[in-house]
């Protein structure tokens, strides 16, 4: 079933290539394909049994038994939220894609190819699976900056894969580490033998490297945050990231920041805390600095840029920062009364809520920009516009929408997230929470800042002719606004299908 | 217990204006009449469900609730829900009635806005959240409506955005109470783990009840503090930004450049109240430590607006800093004498600060949107109905004697005076209540007395005369001389729809005070679940006369300097100098330029914020990414190095074995060239070699 999802979009690239002739036969069909895995995560959603903690739809194949390789898949429910948020991320960048005269086929079969290395590494369980999807996904990711990108595209590109294969190599090196002291690939066991303290026994068997073990253990834990880190822009990791995302057409931002920055967090919560939760713990301090420079930083520096789309990606690395101060104190160590169990669920609950609704506005917020800059010939300098919201009002409010949705206000999808991270962090980590808050302020400086420089003032001259959204593209925008409005009012659509994961991860921990 | 179909129902109060918002987001700009009739029936209603609201809070005066799961996190859940106790039956009916006469007048003041039809749809977007802030029996739920109120206020005042001022004023506003909203959410995550939830009352349960607020009282916390006072002061944060206090003040003045409906609605009768609710609200979490601070805050921010607006011009930004210094007496009231004080003043203020708003509305609607009073006067002849209740609302501000205004400021005063902490917010609150009857003498003066002002041909408007004026009603007042003409060129009075909502609003400044006398404290027993018994006697506790006695003659003070300065020798000219100016330049001028706090923030807060931002920028372009150009110069020069190694060590090495093998393998082949001859010859070679050898190693 999992396999069949994984492959469906990868036919679906395949047939757009093969169509490559028709010219918009192909864009039908990559969005009919796109559709299609939507709804199929859709059914994984409907079928998610959320009483059940454990993996479900589990896949197991056996692959190379003697290398501890196996073909082992399968989604609990923060599984079927990303594979949802992927197949909704991808929908929506096909569509703003659709009038893009410069996206042909290819470019396409590309977006199809990197949802199936999303789908793939969303629901494998076994190391090496994973990590093949893991890299498969860069792939695409990597030929759609370096072909349809900006001018700086080329060096951009590079940026992005060589950074992202540095902290790539340095995961592979660990779970390599990991494999020669265990025997083990397989997530859940590793995580089973992290949680009993046997993966450092294990380490400290099988590895002579000279130190302890357990800062052998510290060292591979590193090593794997690295990896994630520089997926999850986590400062000061995240520097590939404005140049990318500015540099890479809006539509493929889209992709890069709906779907792809989550690879990092889900890596978080997938591997670092079932795997390394005392290495995390011993790491409390850093990691928690990191997180609060992940906030705060970017949201400065996002009022310090001149063009649009790097405020906005700074605004995704903050973003993506609460993701990470969440996890990380999720990891603290406090004992284990009942009061502090509920913290933690509150803000690894708080961190999938982000996970999702970041990826839902972030999109929204680029695709915007791609209809932005499709009307201004390309420009989207902060300072090239001014009173649009006289000309294209509908434009301007739905955007106004998403980007008070960015901002945090309740009743949009942003809030929930941001309240529950804040309420688990706070008890477990007060002043880093209290510094972070900052972030929340500086986040609404910087996006009222562009609504003031964009939509108000006098109207620019040269914009007075822009033609507001049609219906089409208000069609298209419709349901993406309208979930916001969902999920600020009714989060518990999320929260409902999570919770038993949630509390697993929170019992397992057992501290 | 089954609670009344009214309390069951209540979130139809808040939900009605929304719904109605919901649906005039989608009309088109064109469909006006559909959108206002939309905003004023959903309020119309609201407002029949709070009068019912309030009869069941007159029946039941206990705090009833109704509570639901929202939010699942782990095998806990976020509880929302409302609540209907006297406090908030009383906001209920006040903000659902002010706002539906602001509604109605908004018909006439706004019928030549191109965008009337989307002004109705935040308006009522405002009105659902603020009803929402008020019913909320949870802090998360009254932090959520409390966003979405200053969003509104928001959108609002950058309702013309397309002036500069106008969204520069608006992003301001947002994000000056949003500093004092961070304090508040710190404060309800903490309020959340300390108590283990947010609802305010759950049968025994709730964060504002008994057991909850003693186990908090008795933790101590950082620098000495219960957790109880640290909570309650951060929440106060929020309050002090939403309420205009010092220093936090600053948005609201500026926050005039919306339309002023707008002003009178949300920034001054009911969100800028909304702090003061909040206060009052959370009141059994406020320990004795944190209403000292409250008291204080509010004294100074009393005083310090009043002396600010003795000295500004702008009809609207006047009553601003009234409305400032009117909400810091509404804490000061909070602090030093409980809920009912700070939210009496709270009500009367709201009735007769909207009708001041909406008289200044009037009047500038009347003067073709002039605002600077220096160019008005003598408009009392043709805004008769807009002067008298003007009239009214100034007097129930000065607190004149039976007006609203002066029972409830008097209460705040007396209580202020029997504090035990100081007497200090006392003095505070006395002398800012000679200066609020000195500074609405001289708007009164300014706008509605003496000739109409006159200014030289060419700065005014248009030429002298002209009115829609029955010659006999024009007194000889205009003293035009040649060369000069009206700065106002053709004053008017307002359509009914206007002056109707104001004849209302004066009706209740003038008696409302009469619902909380210190004979009659009905209001203050009903806020306290009590029945009230009208008795004289309620004149005669300790020092309640001496301080009535000296509030009025203090405003009567204040009436007549402001005559003396502004009303004994009427102003003629725009260019005139005000009469503080010409005795007290420098202070004046400091006034007049709201004592430099904008300015000084200027350079110290948001300097440092965008010296944060540059730093930020520059860190990540110069050290987080230099430190990755390094790593990629190190990286590239180990590989050219390693090119450089390959191309001449070990290419050549490889290239010269390579040819050394070439030269091996022609050498070699010349043994292979087919020949057998040759063969044979290497055989018969190779044989005798093997049998030398062979035999050499039998010798031994």
């Amino acid at each position: 079933m999992i396999t069949l999802l994984t492959l469906f979009p990868i036919a679906g690239g395949l047939l757009v290539l093969a169509l490559s002739k028709l010219g918009d036969l192909a864009r039908v069909v990559a969005v009919v394909f796109a559709a299609g895995a939507l709804a199929v995560a859709g059914l994984f959603w409907y079928g998610l049994d959320p009483r059940n903690p454990g993996m479900q739809f589990e896949e197991h194949h056996a692959w190379a038994p003697a290398l501890g390789i196996a073909y082992h898949a399968g989604v609990d429910g923060l599984g079927v939220l990303m594979l949802v948020l992927s197949a909704v991320v991808t929908l929506m960048s096909l569509a703003a894609s659709w009038r893009n005269e410069k996206h042909g086929p290819v470019y396409f079969a590309l977006v199809l190819f990197l949802e199936a290395g999303l789908f793939g590494t969303f629901t494998a369980l076994n190391f090496v699976h994973w990590f093949i999807f893991w890299e498969l996904s860069l792939i695409p990711a990597f030929f759609l900056v370096r072909i349809w990108g900006g001018n700086g595209r080329a060096k951009a590109a590079a940026q992005f894969f060589l950074y992202t294969m540095v902290g790539s190599v340095a995961l592979l090196l660990a779970f390599l580490a990991l494999f020669v002291a265990t025997g083990q690939f397989d997530f859940v066991q590793l995580a089973q033998l992290g949680r009993s303290g046997a993966l450092t026994t294990a380490l400290g068997q099988n590895l002579h490297w000279g130190g302890s073990p357990e800062h052998l253990a510290m060292l591979l834990f590193w090593a794997a945050f690295l990896g994630f880190a520089v997926k999850a822009a986590v400062v000061p990791f995240h520097t590939w990231l404005p140049s990318t995302y500015a540099e890479a057409s809006s539509e493929t931002t889209m992709l890069l920041t709906g779907a792809m920055s989550k690879m990092g967090v889900y890596g978080f919560l997938r591997v670092l805390l079932p795997i390394f939760p005392t290495q995390m713990q011993h790491a409390m301090k850093p990691l928690l600095w990191m997180a609060v420079a992940s906030i705060v930083l970017p949201a400065f520096a996002a009022w310090a840029q001149k063009d649009l789309k790097r405020t906005f990606a700074y605004s995704s690395i903050n973003h993506l920062g609460y993701c990470v101060l969440g996890v990380c104190v999720a990891a603290k160590f406090t004992g284990s009364d009942a009061g502090m169990a509920a913290e933690k669920a509150a803000a690894l609950t708080g961190v999938l809520l982000q996970m999702f609704s970041h990826g839902l506005t972030a999109a929204c917020l680029f695709w915007f920009i791609a209809l932005l800059e499709r009307r201004s010939g390309g420009l989207r300098g902060i300072e090239d516009f001014g009173g649009l919201r006289k000309v294209v009002p509908v434009f301007s409010g739905l955007m106004g929408i998403a980007i008070f949705a960015s901002l945090g206000l309740p009743g949009l999808n942003g809030f929930p997230a941001e309240f529950l991270i804040f309420k688990g962090a706070f008890a477990l980590a007060p002043w880093a929470s209290s510094a972070a808050v900052l972030g929340l302020l500086m986040t609404a400086v910087f996006l009222l800042t562009v609504i003031q420089k964009v939509f108000s003032g006098p109207v620019n001259p040269r914009w007075s002719a822009m033609p507001d959204l049609t219906l089409t593209e208000r069609l298209a925008l419709a349901p993406a606004i309208a979930l916001m409005f969902v999920l600020g009012l009714y989060p518990q659509l999320i929260t409902g299908m999570l919770h038993t994961t949630v509390m697993q991860w929170v019992g397992g921990m057992g501290f | 217990m089954s609670a009344s179909w009214i309390v069951r129902n209540l979130w139809l109060i808040p939900a009605l204006p929304m719904v109605a918002a919901g649906i005039s987001a989608l009309l088109k700009k064109g469909q006006r009449g559909l959108s206002a009739a939309l905003a004023i029936g959903s309020m119309g209603t609201a407002l029949a469900l709070a009068v019912m609201a309030f009869v069941e809070a007159l029946a039941h005066p206990a705090v009833q609730v109704l509570n639901f799961q929202w939010l699942q996190f782990g095998d806990q859940w976020v509880t929302l829900g409302w609540l209907l106790d006297p406090l908030a039956a009383v906001m209920l009916v006040m903000v659902t009635f002010v706002g539906l006469l602001i509604f109605v007048y908004s018909l006439g003041y706004m019928a030549h806005d191109d965008n009337f039809a989307r002004f109705f749809c935040f308006m009522s977007l405002f009105a659902g959240a603020m009803l929402g802030v008020v019913i909320a029996n949870s802090l998360l739920l009254l932090f959520m409506c409390w966003e979405v109120v200053g969003l509104t206020s928001y959108l609002l005042i950058g309702f013309w955005f397309h002036r500069p001022a106008a969204a520069a004023a608006a992003k301001k506003a947002f994000v000056t109470t949003r500093v004092g909203d961070l304090g508040l959410l710190i404060g309800m995550v903490w309020l959340y783990a300390q108590a283990g939830t947010l609802t305010f009352y759950d049968y025994g349960r709730g964060c504002l009840e008994q057991g909850a607020v003693s186990a908090m009282a008795a933790h101590i916390t950082v620098a000495g503090m219960a957790v109880s006072t640290a909570i309650g002061l951060l929440i106060f944060c929020g309050a002090m930004g939403k309420s205009g206090q010092v220093p936090l003040h600053v948005w609201l003045p500026d926050a005039m450049e919306g339309p002023t409906p707008v002003s009178a609605l949300i920034h001054a009768a009911t969100m800028v109240a909304a702090g003061v609710y909040l206060v009052a609200r959370v009141y059994p979490l406020m320990s004795g430590t944190a209403l000292e601070v409250v008291a204080w805050v509010g004294a100074i921010t009393a005083i310090f607006a009043a002396c600010i607006a003795v000295a500004q011009n702008d009809i609207k930004r006047i009553l601003a800093y009234s409305t400032v210094s009117q909400l810091g007496y509404m804490m000061l009231g909070l602090g030093v004498g409980g809920v009912a004080v700070g939210m009496f003043h709270l009500i009367t203020h709201a009735f007769f600060k909207a009708l001041l708003f909406l008289g200044a509305g009037s009047v500038i609607h009347g003067c073709t949107e002039e605002q600077d009073i220096r160019n008005m006067g003598g408009l009392r002849r043709w805004m008769p109905v807009t002067f008298a209740t003007y009239a009214c609302g100034m007097l129930a501000l000065c607190g004149f004697p039976l007006f609203a205004g002066f029972w409830s400021k008097d209460a705040i005063l007396h209580a202020a005076h029997g504090w035990g902490v100081s007497r200090g917010p006392f003095y505070l609150g006395a002398v800012g209540a000679l200066l609020t009857a000195f500074y609405m003498t001289r708007q009164m003066y300014y706008v509605f007395f003496g000739p109409q002002r006159v200014t030289d041909a060419g700065v005014g408007a248009a030429p002298v005369a002209s009115h829609a004026i029955p010659a006999e009603q024009i007194e000889p007042v205009v003293s035009a001389r040649p060369g000069e003409v009206c700065a106002i060129a053709d004053p008017h009075e307002s359509p009914a729809v206007m002056t109707g909502p104001l004849a209302i609003l004066a009706v209740f400044a003038c008696v409302l005070g009469f619902a909380g006398t210190p004979a009659w404290p009905w209001f203050q027993n009903f806020l306290a679940g009590q029945t009230t018994r009208f008795d004289w006697a309620g004149f005669g506790e300790p020092g309640l006369m001496s301080v009535m006695m000296v509030s009025s003659a203090i405003v009567l003070v204040g009436l007549m300097l402001g005559w003396w300065f502004y009303g004994r020798k009427p102003i003629v000219r725009v260019t005139d100098p005000d009469a503080l100016e010409k005795l007290q330049p420098g202070i004046f001028h400091a006034l007049a330029n709201r004592l430099y706090v904008d300015e000084l923030y200027g350079v110290t807060v948001i300097a440092l914020a965008r010296f944060c931002a540059g730093f930020a920028a520059w860190l990540d372009r110069w050290i987080f990414g230099g430190a990755v150009r390094l790593v990629s110069w190190i990286v590239t020069g180990v590989s050219w190095l390693d090119a450089g190694v390959d191309k001449y060590v070990v290419n050549g090495g490889f290239d010269e074995g390579c040819r050394e093998l070439g030269r091996g393998g022609r050498l070699l082949s010349h043994l292979e060239n087919g020949r057998v001859q040759n063969y044979l010859r290497v055989i018969a070679g190779a044989l005798v070699v093997l049998a030398v050898l062979l035999l050499w190693s039998h010798r031994g």
